[in-house]
């Protein structure tokens, strides 16, 4: 049987985890690939860095890190954040990044969708849709959440699939870093109306938002950053919680 | 002992390339090569591949005596080779994904894309799911019946002759997700992503 995913995401800026674990025992709390590893060893079913480097000129620190990670980490790797093109996604996959997700390029270009699954294949491309809910529809915002498109997230989720999305990572602008729970309603209407898997993403404050994400927002996986990097959970337990639920979860 | 891994623009085999130098160390000698020189002289291969059947078969015979030099290394010589995801794919007759496509012929059979039962199950098949072992394959010495391996796919191999089958995995129905056939290997899913349990299995290959 599949297992659902748990998939831990550490925010990168020129080179160095900004939130990050919370370990005293960490040589240096600030290097992604000492983290990522520490979630791959924890049982972490993939690993995702964002990359929030804000400055052109620092841009190519992220090649570096995603490569030394590679190195060191064998579970599957998602670099995204300012990926622009074609170009982008492909040095990203020469130094090691297993996916690579796009989001701003995709709602702006489709065809860079259409053209890096045609040259790379659909399981390497994952499109980030941000979207906030206004009224009652989701509207898709793009350059990290400041510009509002307009674009109906759910119609969009659907074009994605058929441009050759393998993945949609769906964050609720609404509950990213509220830690009150994912937006159920927008994961299960995105989840039931493609037939690509759906990664639930904003707003996780605990193990039962987890849970939710899967059962009720039917989400193939869950991706969390601060309920595991300041200690409070560890993958580990996460894992355990969703078990004890019905979850089937690798453990 | 040299181990190639064949690079013939296939798609992204940086992490093929990572965990095998992970496991052999300074003990082997991995080369990355579509060299069929280097080939010939290697003393196993590995055939990674990503995207579609078609995209991989076109890579292969876009290279120059490519095909020929596999075959002569795994069919006539029988020196051990390793295919992953569309790696074992290509060993069918024939694959259908974009269009119908020959394939390398070494293992009888077709690729056809997974029956999804109207939507019920989502494709691609993305994450980790347990193998069932059904066959000793000498690539899973030490592997526990059951282990989780990370999949990325939406074609299986349907192999005529079930007796190369060495493990399937479910999905929607039992998934062919391993096949050994004399000195040949095949997985679907993909070692180099699935953590220490997939190094163990390059191991084992490596070790052979």
């Amino acid at each position: 049987m599949l297992k659902n995913r748990i998939i831990p995401c550490l925010d990168v800026k020129n080179g160095r985890v900004v939130k990050g674990i919370n370990f005293i025992d960490l040589q240096d709390a600030g290097d992604p690939v000492e983290q990522a590893k520490i979630y791959s060893d924890g049982g972490a079913d993939e690993i995702c860095f964002l990359d929030i480097t804000a400055s052109n000129e620092n841009r190519d620190t992220i090649y570096d890190v995603v490569k030394k990670t590679s190195k060191k980490c064998f579970v599957p790797l998602t670099v995204g954040g300012g990926v622009r093109s074609v170009d982008d996604i492909n040095k990203l996959l020469n130094c090691g990044a297993d996916k690579v997700s796009i989001n701003t390029a995709a709602v702006q270009n489709s065809k860079v969708v259409v053209e890096s699954s045609k040259k790379f294949g659909s399981q390497c491309i994952v499109v980030a849709i941000d979207a906030k809910k206004n009224d009652d529809k989701w509207e898709i915002f793009t350059h990290g959440g400041r510009n509002n498109t307009g674009i109906d997230a759910i119609e969009f989720s659907s074009k994605m699939e058929s441009s050759g999305a393998g993945e949609l990572l769906v964050t609720s602008m609404d509950r990213d870093g509220t830690q009150v729970g994912y937006d159920i309603e927008l994961m299960s209407k995105i989840s039931s109306k493609v037939n690509i898997p759906v990664i639930a993403s904003g707003g996780v404050g605990n193990l039962d938002h987890l849970v939710d994400g899967i059962k009720l927002g039917n989400a193939s996986a869950v991706l969390a950053a601060s309920i595991f990097h300041y200690g409070k959970h560890s993958v580990k337990e996460a894992k355990e919680y969703l078990d004890s639920k019905g979850i089937p979860v690798r453990i | 002992m040299n181990v190639t891994i064949v690079d013939y623009n296939s798609g992204n085999i940086s992490s093929v390339i990572n965990s095998f130098k992970e496991v052999a160390k300074d003990k082997v000698n991995i080369e990355v090569t579509s060299d069929i020189n280097k080939i010939k002289s290697s003393d196993k291969v590995v055939l990674p591949g990503q995207g579609s059947f078609k995209s991989c078969v076109d890579a292969l015979n876009n290279i120059n005596g490519l095909v020929d030099t596999l075959d002569e290394f795994a069919i006539s010589n029988k020196k051990p080779l390793l295919g992953i995801c569309v790696g074992l794919q290509m060993f069918a007759d024939i694959g259908y994904e974009e269009t119908e496509t020959k394939g390398l012929g070494w293992i009888s059979g077709k690729v056809s894309k997974i029956d999804n039962q109207n939507g019920k199950f989502k494709l691609p098949h993305i994450g980790w799911n347990e193998i069932n072992i059904i066959k000793n394959s000498k690539i899973f010495n030490n592997i526990e019946n059951k282990s989780h391996m990370y999949f990325v796919h939406s074609y299986e191999f349907v192999p005529e002759d079930k007796n190369v089958i060495s493990a399937t995995t479910d999905y929607s129905s039992n998934i062919v997700c391993s096949v050994e056939k004399e000195n040949i290997f095949g997985t679907q899913f993909h070692p180099e992503k699935s953590d220490k349990i997939g190094l163990k299995i390059i191991d084992n290959f490596i070790n052979l």
